[in-house]
């Protein structure tokens, strides 16, 4: 048996260089976001303190929504958690299978066919070859492509792109999930059908960490609320308390949650 | 609509934890470096695969897939080989065995060289959304580069059968010398891909180094050519890893003098590679 999935996270700080931020609309867009971040380290690299001392401690069974303006460090702290950044300070420690749903490509290869693109994404996950099968009928069968699963991924529509990408990031179940919000966008008809495999992975989650703006969202789906402001933990708590703070106004109740 | 029912979806299949902590001592971080390249080297498997996909999506539509591969390299091998052999005023079927394995070999050194330098920047989508092993990126460059080689050979085979040319047992040398190379590939590309990544004007720098060696290294022209002062190419690196390969598949032993400075490059390009790794792994995610 697993064991309960746990992540604990301790004074944690991430640190971005800036080296290619020679373009001025880069540099721009960084410092609008991130004023008051900027500091230069020891050896002159101009930084942006992405984190700061971030703590908190996540057991199994809670749902965390991540709130926060553009720039406040949530996608940041969502790849840290993946264990893509290495932070320069603190300490992290994740217990449990994970699965990370960032990137809507998912180092989704556009040359590749559909069906090349399952079998790397299930070796890259770690499933053994048995399983490759049953996991290409799984994605196969919900992204409904058809005789396009053997050509490359550059001539599919932007639709079957997105199935496809959908399909495979939700085919391979975790303990934890962190999840942007990009995945709850989509057009309206494939949206019905996403949901339901959606809320059946995140039900079947020991912990799900999800960063969105939208507050319907976060009422429905979260346990409780983490406010990142310029990196820095604002405030962590039940989701209407935390929400009215983030907000600035109480929050409204929906009479039933719609679906 | 069917809905897929939860015991289809894939469950997770390993219990995983991990931690981290940013490792400021040298011997923390050694030892972080190491654990990923072990954890590499457990997925040789999909280091192979993804190599090998690079190689057949670079051919894909075409008639003769990656045998392309072998057809330039045939005929690149017969025009250099006529063309020099007359130059240099040197019998065809002593030339031509030369040039043939010469240029096969120098292929593969110069697309390490070349490849090891996009190894991390050429994954950036991979790493940036899954947490892998940053060592996988360097078996496949250097697995895509030996398929590369692998195609390639079939030339030097039939320019052998052709001339019928046997090196004999000595040619068994080859194989020790080929499993420096492998070393020696990964402990190149590790470390330029990460340099790479973060100074991106390093690998047009490294494309016109890798030029300038190829003409002052007996790639074309052979090391006896120079005569008395052919002892000096002993500090040419690029000799030396060449000549444990070729000299024996020549039917000639490449000498002590050859290995030991081979040996000697190999333990010292290893040793720079962790050492920069043990530094910088930590830090390339940030820098694709």
């Amino acid at each position: 048996m697993l064991r309960p999935a746990a992540i604990d996270v301790t004074d944690l700080s991430v640190l971005f260089p800036l080296y290619h931020a020679n373009s001025r609309s880069l540099k721009k867009t960084v410092l609008a976001v991130a004023s008051g971040r900027f500091a230069r380290d020891q050896q002159n690299r101009v930084v942006v303190q992405a984190l700061r001392n971030v703590s908190f401690n996540l057991r199994s069974g809670e749902r965390i929504g991540l709130v926060g303006a553009n720039g406040a460090g949530k996608t940041t702290l969502l790849r840290t958690l993946a264990g893509i950044y290495e932070p320069v300070a603190g300490l992290m420690r994740v217990q449990g299978s994970l699965n990370a749903l960032l990137d809507p490509q998912l180092g989704m290869n556009m040359e590749l066919t559909g069906r090349e693109n399952i079998m790397l994404r299930g070796l890259y996950s770690g499933l053994p070859r048995s399983e490759l099968a049953r996991l290409e009928q799984d994605v196969h069968e919900f992204a409904g492509l058809g005789d396009f699963m053997d050509l490359p991924v550059r001539i599919y529509s932007s639709g079957m792109v997105v199935r496809l990408g959908f399909a495979l990031a939700t085919a391979i179940r975790p303990q934890i999930l962190l999840m942007d919000e990009w995945f709850l966008a989509g057009d309206a008809d494939f949206l019905e059908k996403a949901r339901t495999r959606l809320e059946e992975m995140v039900r079947g989650a020991e912990i799900l960490v999800l960063s969105t703006h939208q507050e319907s969202i976060v009422q429905e789906w979260c346990t409780r609320v983490i406010w990142l402001d310029q990196g820095e933990v604002r405030a962590d708590g039940g989701p209407d308390e935390v929400l009215e703070q983030y907000l600035g106004h109480p929050v409204e109740r929906p009479l039933a949650a719609t679906v | 609509m069917s809905v897929v029912a939860p015991d289809r979806l894939h469950p997770a299949t390993a219990d995983m934890t991990f931690e981290i902590r940013p490792g400021l001592a040298m011997g923390e971080r050694a030892r972080f470096a190491a654990q990923d390249i072990l954890d590499g080297l457990r997925l040789w498997r999909l280091g192979w695969t993804l190599g090998w996909l690079d190689i057949r999506l670079r051919y894909r539509g075409s008639l003769l897939g990656p045998f392309w591969l072998t057809l330039s390299t045939a005929v690149m091998i017969g025009s250099l080989g006529f063309l020099y052999a007359a130059l240099f005023n040197m019998d065809l079927r002593v030339y031509l065995p030369f040039i043939a394995l010469s240029q096969v070999l120098w292929t593969f050194i110069a697309g390490i060289v070349s490849d090891g330098c996009t190894c991390f920047t050429q994954s950036e989508g991979t790493i940036r959304s899954v947490r892998l092993p940053l060592f996988l990126h360097v078996l496949r460059t250097v697995v895509r580069n030996v398929l590369t080689l692998a195609h390639n050979v079939v030339v030097i085979a039939v320019v052998f059968v052709l001339l019928s040319i046997n090196p004999g047992w000595t040619g068994l040398w080859a194989v020790p010398g080929l499993l420096v190379w492998l070393v020696a590939s990964v402990a190149v590309c590790l470390p330029l891909g990460a340099i790479c990544a973060r100074f991106r004007d390093i690998p047009p720098i490294i494309g016109s180094v890798m030029q300038i060696a190829f003409f002052v290294t007996p790639v074309i022209w052979l090391p006896s050519q120079l005569g008395a002062r052919e002892h000096w190419m002993l500090f040419n690196p690029f000799f030396d890893l060449l000549e444990i390969v070729r000299e024996p598949l020549l039917g000639a032993s490449a000498g002590a003098h050859v290995w030991g400075a081979a040996l000697a490059i190999t333990v010292v390009l290893c040793a720079g590679s962790l050492a920069l790794f043990a530094r910088v792994r930590g830090r390339i995610a940030f820098w694709i």
